[in-house]
């Protein structure tokens, strides 16, 4: 678990750790937000310190289990409000790629909302 | 630009000759059925164009319960939303044709494949890919110009091989505005034993000059050209589309000619043992 100085990345003010926990902490972490859109309920806390080599379908999972998704409900995930990423894409990639002022904004939803 | 369209007829008309075998161990019937042959299009995806393989292997098979089919080539599970001619390229360049694929239809590998619910999840997959790209290109402001039928059109020149119709449409995603370039490259490059990376590259300098594939690979995967490493003895052959385009190539060039429908530069890094 990283405790260490990656966390306060994610936590705004709360000072409660930000990490969704994972095992491995070599790599710097990213900050994605994670933005509730539609009727998918809000997430609390928003903003998450996560490790680039997770994939999206990790992120789909823990978004699910946060607010709490049932097994038959569809959770669809956007970059940029315009694409859904592979769930085999790292978020790196994306990081990389569509990240602006530090950190990875993905919207999340129950319906399918941007085609 | 004119003379060029010859290279995209050229690269869409590109086939690959498959054997597939079932999985020895899931033949329940008595005789081991024959392998089946087909030739298709480098540029679809396995769930458009093995319709076929499926019903003619699951009469061989004691899988009634419709698990889906999956396939290897030498041991690595092949992703479907991989463009056909990506897979050949990353895992099977230098095997001899045809390229020999297992067929399995038991002990779906979770961890490694996606699901392939239907042709409609190819298509969502394909249509997120264009959409994706075009953000990298011109902010998704093309394709989010387009009407309905336009998306349809593009995702059905795919399916059917259909050049003309599928270039009607995707011209318009590689038009490019006063600056002569695209935003960002869309592209990923792949190695058979690492995770594929994606990064943003501007096609041209900051002086207006046109950037080589050179300067991507060697901005993106360093060791192709870094002789100090310890697998130095490992040379690399740079793939896209069956071929080594040569590193003075012009991305920009690349990109508009040797993408593939999904409007990425799908770069396959192979190393020449």
């Amino acid at each position: 678990m990283a405790e260490t100085e990656k966390t306060d990345l994610a936590s705004p003010s709360s000072g409660d750790a930000g990490s969704i926990p994972q095992n491995s902490d070599q790599k710097k972490k990213i900050d994605v937000l994670l933005k509730g859109a539609g009727d998918a309920p809000i997430m609390k806390k928003k903003k998450w310190a996560v490790d680039p080599t997770k994939k999206v379908s990790w992120i789909i999972e823990f978004i699910r289990k946060y607010i709490k998704c049932e097994p038959h409900e569809s959770l669809f995930l956007y970059v940029n409000q315009s694409f859904a990423p592979s769930p085999d894409q790292e978020l790196q990639n994306l990081y990389e790629c569509f990240g602006s002022d530090g950190k990875l904004i993905l919207h999340y939803c129950k319906t399918q909302a941007w085609g | 630009m004119a003379d060029d369209r010859e290279v995209l007829r050229e690269l869409w008309d590109g086939r690959l000759p498959i054997k597939f075998n079932l999985a020895a161990d899931e033949v329940s019937s008595m005789e081991h059925p024959e392998p089946c042959y087909l030739l298709v299009p480098r540029q679809s995806y396995f769930p458009l164009v093995a319709d076929k393989v499926q019903r003619y292997f699951l009469k061989y098979t004691a899988n009634s319960q419709g698990e889906e089919m999956w396939l290897e080539y030498e041991g690595q599970p092949l992703k479907w939303h991989y463009p056909i001619g990506v897979l050949f390229d990353l895992f099977a360049s230098s095997t001899m044709l045809p390229w020999s694929l297992v067929v399995h239809f038991q002990k779906f590998p979770e961890d490694e494949l996606l699901h392939c619910p239907g042709k409609d999840a190819v298509e969502s997959h394909f249509m997120s890919s264009v959409k994706e790209a075009d953000t990298l290109k011109h902010r998704g402001q093309v394709i989010n110009g387009m009407q309905k039928k336009d998306h349809k059109q593009l995702w059905m020149g795919l399916q059917n091989d259909k050049f003309d119709q599928f270039w009607a449409i995707n011209r318009r995603l590689m038009e490019h505005g006063e600056e002569n370039c695209f935003k960002h490259l869309p592209f990923r490059l792949y190695q058979s034993d690492k995770p594929c990376v994606q990064r943003l590259f501007r096609p041209i300098t900051e002086e207006g000059e046109q950037r080589l594939l050179g300067d991507l690979v060697r901005e993106v995967a360093p060791q192709v050209f870094n002789t100090e490493v310890e697998d130095a003895s490992r040379s690399w052959k740079v793939v896209i589309q069956g071929v080594e385009p040569p590193m003075e190539t012009p991305v920009q060039w690349l990109s508009e000619h040797f993408s593939y429908p999904d409007n990425f530069l799908h770069i396959c890094l192979v190393s020449s043992q």
